[in-house]
């Protein structure tokens, strides 16, 4: 029999204010197994847990009823209470008759009442409680990160420079994402590959880094400390560990006529390239789709010039294998399709153009070497407009747009905006916009500065269409403010396209069982609190592909998480949960519904031998927890059909009595 | 209810539009073919009718010059449906007694040789009730 000691808080007047507490702690006296009962003002202040330490030594209490506020707020604070009072800390129960009582009725009567019946509650369960102990399981003091972009290689660098091995697996032939393909950064504009290259060679150089570019995860296995993870090394057809990055090859490849992608298909690359002259690795691949040696067996020429022997047209995909104690999704971000935005034209004017591709084309490594010219018939444009929250914002449109505010737009077109009209003082640029949000350090002052220094003309409107005719953009747009309807001839409009998390996260998603929103960003543990984890354990975010972001922010997050891997790093061991799932080998059938609804991929199935009672044995197909991976979720003991899987903490006859204790 | 909000009430029913859902961005307007011919520009009648502003509205010529291409429907990223709002507009003043716009009347005028008879059916569903 339990000896239970129950302590009722006022909070203040939160708790006191609408429940009697001196009534509730004498009506619970009274309760089966309750030999002890007070209140308190703070029962979470030093004192109060005082008070509790006290009382369990007074009168040998082997279980604690806290009626205060909810679980979620303090129970790890009466967890620790109880284990200095010598007490396991899992022969806690906390009723909450805080957010669940107090705080929402407003009569004393009433909430007094619900106290006492949810206190009864507690008690009841305290009386099945049994002592829990978290198993222990090691850690894999190695990290992968997942996407090479900013994001990634902050990350990396961050955790390799506080000692542990890194990986980076990039899609990509190089690292650099999409922050390599811009040309300024707002607000202080200065040059992206200025800041980003140095960052990129030290990701290179690092001893504790390895880059797998080229590459993809494959298949992710195993649990915080201990993930097992296969990546795919995509064949390149070079060897990368002889290749030289001289370009000879790239040069003398016949197959000239491929879209760049670097410069969003502005232009064209062979079919071996570098992505860009600082490509890390500055390594060449061969595109297999464009190759006319890999698709017919006729050409060979890049293997002919390359000195260093490094073309392999034999190559095949490779895949590695390799444990992790920690996974950081770094996947990053694209520019939606325009494909569904007829209005805006831009299937059908080579001069209607996203925002990135006028990245690329004032970048000076850009198609046009950083002039700014129309990419139809290659004039200088005098009039440009912008357009701003293209597919942002959209409410209907879900198959056409976003319904979120993709946040970095109004800053990068401002930057646009004045950059073009410092460069070109001939030009006339407007901007439509709905709001401009400028939420950020030095952020408005920049946007005023476009406006009242350089001249860009800000409308309060949307562009309603755009017709191209001749040589001309033809802009039907409104001007709230003048409530008029306004009519442009432009030479080149740019949209500020709504971004959205690229392709590859929702599958990478699946493999690690990390949870998503309905747009595909990475959901966090906590949209506070705990920002840069996901609530899979052992697996982190950074940069966009939890939300839309700038550089900045992009950059605090990257170190955020790196901070969150090197805390799981240097532990040698990983305490768990002990409110986990557990199978009762005797009641299961084999059925396999725990398997199936299992969202860990926590239980298997074993064949273990049993005696029968006529001493026979028999070889039984029985269900088994593994207790690092289990995360207590209770999905399988709902599931269950035969009762065999009960929940730790949570048993399905503690459940009963508490509902038994309230219907009494 | 005073009568303001009544009419309120009665337009956005009869429409179906819920126009808080307008974040005011005024693509409508930007896309709309008949701008120069209205008093009030679709943004508007979406604004003026979610603040009960209605009575201007129904005083207007631009409920008749409305051509009802729904561009604007089309076009909101927010599916507000100006269109919608405009033509509940119009319904309040024709279905008042003797209000119809055409009468039967004006049609000989109307006919030419150049003029489809879809036209007149459609202006008649448009103008009376």
């Amino acid at each position: 029999m339990q000896r239970i000691g129950v302590f009722v808080c006022w909070c203040g007047s939160n708790i006191a204010g609408t429940v009697d507490v001196k009534a509730v702690a004498e009506a619970l006296k009274s309760e089966p197994g309750v030999v002890y009962s007070t209140d308190y003002q703070y029962m979470c202040s030093q004192a109060g847990q005082d008070l509790i330490v006290q009382a369990v030594k007074d009168n040998n209490l082997t279980g604690l009823v806290i009626c205060s506020c909810s679980p979620r707020m303090h129970e790890a604070t009466f967890r620790k209470t109880a284990a200095t009072a010598g007490l396991n800390p899992y022969m806690v129960e906390i009723a909450n008759i805080r957010e669940q009582c107090s705080w929402v009725h407003k009569e004393m009567p009433i909430g007094t009442e619900k106290a006492i019946i949810l206190g009864k509650a507690a008690v009841a369960k305290v009386n099945l409680n049994t002592p829990l102990t978290p198993g222990e399981s090691p850690v894999t003091k190695r990290a992968l990160v997942i996407g090479g972009g900013i994001a990634g290689i902050q990350t990396a660098l961050d955790i390799a420079d506080a000692g542990f091995p890194v990986d980076i697996v990039e899609t990509k032939p190089t690292i650099g994402g999409k922050m390599a393909q811009l040309d300024k950064t707002f607000p202080t504009l200065d040059c992206a590959a200025c800041i980003l290259t140095p960052k990129m060679v030290d990701v290179a150089q690092h001893e504790k880094i390895r880059i797998f570019s080229y590459s993809e995860v494959a298949e992710v296995k195993g649990f915080v400390g201990n993930f097992d993870v296969t990546i795919k090394k995509k064949a390149r057809f070079v060897d990368e560990t002889k290749c030289t990055g001289c370009g000879d090859c790239v040069d003398k490849c016949p197959m000239k006529k491929n879209p760049n992608e670097f410069n969003m298909g502005m232009d064209n690359r062979p079919a071996i390239y570098i992505p860009f002259a600082q490509a890390v690795p500055k390594v060449a691949t061969i595109d297999a789709g464009a190759c006319t040696m890999l698709k017919k067996g006729k050409c060979g020429l890049c293997s002919k010039v390359c000195g260093a022997g490094a073309i392999d047209y034999t190559q095949k995909d490779e895949f590695i294998s390799e444990k992790y104690g920690a996974i950081v999704v770094a996947t990053g971000f694209n520019v939606i399709s325009m494909d569904k935005f007829d209005e805006y034209a831009y299937n059908q004017s080579k001069d209607v153009i996203t925002s990135l591709e006028f990245e690329r084309l004032t970048n000076a490594a850009g198609p046009t070497a950083g002039k700014l010219l129309r990419p139809s018939d290659g004039k200088h444009p005098h009039k440009i407009v912008f357009v701003q929250c293209v597919g942002s914002r959209c409410e209907n449109c879900a198959e056409k747009g976003k319904e979120y505010c993709s946040k970095i737009c109004c800053m990068y077109t401002a930057k646009h905006a004045m950059l073009t009209r410092d460069k070109y003082p001939d030009t006339d640029v407007t901007v439509f916009y709905i709001d401009v949000r400028t939420p950020g350090k030095n952020f408005d002052e920049f946007y005023r500065r476009a406006v009242e220094e350089f001249g860009v003309k800000y409308v309060k409107g949307m562009v309603g269409k755009i017709v191209p005719e001749g040589e001309v953009l033809k802009v039907q747009a409104s001007d709230l403010i003048n409530n008029k309807q306004m009519h442009i001839d432009a030479d080149l409009v740019v949209l500020a396209a709504a971004i959205e998390p690229d392709k590859s996260a929702r599958p990478l998603a699946t493999m690690l069982t990390a949870s998503m929103d309905t747009n595909d960003f990475f959901t966090e543990a906590h949209p506070k609190l705990r920002p840069v984890e996901s609530p899979t354990a052992g697996v982190f975010l950074s940069g966009a592909c939890q939300g839309p972001k700038d550089i900045p922010e992009t950059v605090s997050q990257a170190g955020a998480a790196a901070s969150k891997v090197i805390g799981l790093l240097c532990k040698d061991k990983l305490l768990g949960n002990p409110c986990i799932a557990g199978s009762n080998e005797l009641m299961c059938n084999g059925c396999s519904s725990c398997e199936r609804v299992c969202p860990y991929g926590a239980i298997t199935y074993l064949d273990k031998e049993f005696r029968m009672p006529d001493r026979t044995t028999k070889i039984r197909r029985v269900a088994s927890v593994n207790p690092a991976v289990c995360q207590g979720c209770g999905a399988c003991t709902v599931a269950c059909p035969s009762g065999a899987m009960d929940l730790r903490g949570f048993a399905n006859d503690q459940i009963m009595a508490e509902v038994d204790a309230i219907c009494k | 209810m005073n009568k303001k909000d009544l009419l309120r009430e009665e337009i956005i029913r009869r429409s179906g539009v819920n126009p808080k859902k307008c974040m005011k961005c005024g693509k409508c307007s930007g896309t709309c073919p008949a701008y120069e011919e209205m008093e009030f520009h679709p943004h508007q009648f979406a604004s003026m009718i979610d603040s009960g502003d209605i009575e201007p509205l129904i005083a207007s010529e631009s409920v008749y010059k409305c051509l009802s291409c729904f561009a604007c429907v089309e076009r909101c990223p927010r599916g507000v449906e100006p269109a919608k709002l405009i033509e509940a507009v119009r319904l309040s003043v024709i279905r008042e007694k003797g209000a119809n716009r055409m009468t039967a009347n004006d049609v000989p005028a109307m006919v030419d040789e150049e003029t489809p008879q879809q036209l007149l059916v459609s202006a008649f569903r448009k103008y009376t009730k």
